[in-house]
């Protein structure tokens, strides 16, 4: 690594830092139903939205009627995203003449888009119409991130309400988030993305003739307003088939950096907000500093890995599926981002990243997307590795495990291994049917160990709804399709469900004074305690399989082994 | 009943907002801002389209610049790479091979160390970049195959050091250089 190269992390992370308060605080203002600067620009649409759907945006409810809500609206966008994939061919906007979509894709992407996890199992500029990119796509962009964000919103107030069965409101929580956090944001950004040369328009594509005489066709559309969205909102379904390794979805350097702080502005922000809505953003700054730690850890080894040389290269520089603007750090700092966060965009190939690099992806999705993780979603798989740790806490000292006031007794522990387990199930599961199934195997692009890996990535990714993959993976089959969707759904709402009751369950209980025998959860001890659970409990989990995959690939390399 | 109503009003609604008028909207201010770049960077030559400056075009004629191996040969429809992991023996094949054609198409010493981009495929399929050390090895290759004097070599030499493009605001990515814009000079040199 150069001088230069150390430059561009640290002025990521101060960033990321710097601009976590910032936004953090006004997010704060927005989802108190405090005043605050868009307000005034965007106001007038909120009360529009209210009249329109008719509803009192001060009336709250219990969990499960939340949880109604949230699942219904899912629903229908699950239902009208999957028609009009099925029935693409004669909608409008479509100047491609691109045809219907098959039914198992149609299926995969339409649960990929609903859950936040924005998996590409298919080519957006060979397979989806404008239409379906903007009216579709686009739009789910939006909810599944202000979804996420309702859900954590509901379990801060179940930990800082007391002896109340009310949460909040569904749709007003939408749409706030919508209103005066996504959407003013994706304007800002999609337009700043055009002026770096990201296309935005409804042209059919362009077929010109090369400078050496061949044809070549241009794809066009509109593609910034996609993806300034699809970077905030923790999504990261790409509009064209490489997602932002294309040079029309990130042309420059500079693009490159404002996308990839993107993808973690609005997880870590949220750290932010959660300390000011509990009151003490000490608390919210310790859950921050955990997840950097884990961030800067897993970079550290990608960072290391991809600058080794090994037996197979020689001293080349890994340059396979990194493109020469990003060189070699911007392509891993964006690894290690989006797999910490659930936004799986990629300006690399992970297929192709050296396995230790491939392996910290991995394990950063494995260890439940908590490393800022998804909008909302990071958080609140956080909060459920918190009662856990004060749980394991408790144990150790003999007392009753209390979080912030409210005491953590059986039923939030048993919901909090519900949420913890349900994504790991997928994973190791389904990796498992299909490494022995030949229509799981016959899909693979590399033999070896590296082909075990395609398999386990492809499912820890829909698990975790990251979308990320090692794509040299066929995906795009019944088999793939139906099992990763499946997937999907069981890691997005097997965690959205134990998270609401865990929240129903403590907005109910009384908040108890802190003692002298409270236990601290603002403090370095607490913040390496709660790395250890998590470190040990994805280290327990998963390490069988990772060196199945990863690491035996490593060793392999190591002793100049190919396959 | 009424949250199902409820959630298809509301899904109606920002089906409209987010869906129609935002991508609406930015494109509108787009076109306005950015004509030249929402519309794809195409690069004209007596009046015609003859590419993007953005998306890299296959040459392979020994009078143009090279650019990246490209998994899907510079056709955009759809980007790709080539996803070969580390230890897949095709990858180790074809990146030998490369150095063998890079050498001996550019007429070099078999000890040159070749620039590693020019070994290994990109990730979009598309990279319109080289680094600049590799389009120094192109030059003698290109100048016997166009016969140039030495004037048009130093013409050359000094078209390649002002197209090449340093980091961005002095520190973010890497140097590098445009394979169609080097090459659409390249042909003006006469």
């Amino acid at each position: 690594m150069t001088l230069l190269d150390f430059i561009q992390v640290i002025l990521y992370f101060s960033l990321l830092i710097g601009l976590t308060p910032i936004l953090g605080n006004y997010m704060f203002k927005v989802f108190s139903g405090h005043n605050h600067i868009m307000k005034p620009v965007f106001g007038w649409l909120e009360k529009l939205t209210y009249r329109f759907i008719g509803t009192n945006p001060d009336e709250e409810t219990n969990w499960k009627s939340y949880f109604f809500a949230l699942l219904a609206f899912n629903f229908i966008g699950f239902i009208f995203l999957f028609l009009i994939q099925l029935f693409q061919a004669y909608l409008p906007i479509n100047p491609t003449h691109l045809g219907n979509v098959s039914w198992h894709s149609a299926f995969n992407t339409a649960v990929s888009f609903v859950t936040n996890t924005n998996w590409q199992g298919y080519a957006g500029e060979t397979t989806l119409s404008y239409f379906v990119q903007m009216i579709g796509l686009t739009v789910q962009n939006f909810v599944s991130a202000a979804t996420g964000i309702a859900v954590l919103l509901v379990i801060i107030r179940g930990i800082s309400r007391k002896t109340t069965d009310k949460l909040g409101n569904f749709w007003t929580d939408l749409t706030r988030s919508i209103l005066y956090v996504l959407l003013p944001l994706s304007i800002l950004f999609s337009v700043v993305l055009v002026g770096q040369g990201v296309v935005q328009n409804f042209k059919t594509y362009e077929t010109v003739q090369t400078l050496q005489g061949a044809e070549q066709v241009i794809p066009m559309g509109p593609a910034a307003s996609q993806i300034a969205i699809k970077q905030l909102g923790t999504n990261g379904g790409g509009f064209f088939n490489t997602n932002s390794a294309h040079p029309f979805e990130n042309p420059t350097p500079i693009s490159n950096f404002l996308e990839m702080l993107l993808i973690l502005l609005i997880p870590a922000a949220l750290t932010f907000t959660y300390g000011k809505m509990v009151g003490s953003v000490r608390q919210g700054w310790t859950v921050f500093s955990a997840m950097l730690i884990l961030l800067v850890a897993g970079l550290s080894i990608s960072l290391y890995a991809e600058y080794s040389s090994n037996p197979v290269f020689g001293h080349l520089s890994l340059m396979e599926g990194k493109e020469t603007r990003f060189g070699i750090t911007n392509s891993v700092l964006w690894s290690t981002s989006t797999t910490a966060a659930s936004n799986g965009s990629v300006n690399v190939m992970h297929d192709s990243l050296s396995p230790l690099a491939g392996m910290v992806a991995m394990l950063n999705i494995m260890l439940g997307e908590v490393i800022f993780g998804g909008v909302g979603a990071g958080l609140y798989g956080m909060i459920i590795f918190i009662i856990l740790t004060v749980f394991i806490a408790g144990l150790m000292v003999g007392r009753t495990p209390e979080y912030l006031g409210k005491k953590i007794e059986a039923f939030e522990v048993q919901m909090a291994i519900i949420a913890i387990l349900a994504p790991s199930v997928v994973i190791l599961l389904f990796s498992a049917w299909a490494s022995v199934s030949s229509y799981g195997l016959s899909s693979l692009n590399n033999a070896g160990a590296h082909g075990f890996s395609e398999i386990l990535y492809a499912f820890s990714s829909a698990a975790g709804n990251n979308g990320s993959a090692f794509a040299g993976l066929n995906a795009n089959t019944v088999f793939y399709n139906l099992t990763l969707g499946l997937g999907m759904l069981i890691g997005r709402f097997g965690v959205i469900i134990p998270v609401l009751a865990i929240a129903g369950s403590m907005a109910k209980k009384k908040t108890i004074p802190p003692s002298a025998g409270t236990f601290q959860t603002d403090n370095w001890l607490f913040v390496g305690l709660l790395i250890a659970v998590i470190l040990i409990l994805g280290g327990l989990t998963f390490f069988p399989a990772l060196s199945l995959g990863p690491v035996i690939e490593h060793l392999l390399m190591n002793n100049g082994i190919t396959f | 009943m009424k949250t199902i109503i409820i959630s298809l009003k509301i899904f109606l609604f920002f089906t409209v907002l987010t869906g129609i008028i935002y991508p609406l909207l930015v494109t509108g201010v787009a076109q306005a801002l950015f004509p030249t770049k929402a519309n794809g960077s195409m690069v004209n030559r007596d009046n015609k389209n003859i590419g993007s400056e953005l998306i890299g075009q296959q040459f392979d004629s020994t009078i143009y610049f090279t650019p990246r191996p490209s998994a899907i040969s510079y056709n955009p429809l759809p980007s790709g790479g080539s996803n070969y992991g580390l230890t897949n023996s095709k990858l180790k094949q074809l990146v030998g091979e490369r150095k063998k054609h890079f050498i001996e198409f550019n007429q070099l010493d078999s000890l040159t160390e070749i620039p590693d981009e020019m070994l290994f495929a990109s990730a979009s399929g598309l990279d319109p970049h080289i680094s600049k050390q590799s389009a120094l090895l192109q030059v003698n290759r290109i100048a016997n195959a166009r016969n140039f004097g030495v004037a048009q070599k130093q013409q050359l030499i000094a078209c390649i050091n002002r197209l090449t493009e340093k980091p961005q605001i002095l520190v973010l990515g890497e140097e590098r250089l445009n394979v169609l814009l080097l090459n659409l000079e390249l042909d003006k040199l006469k």
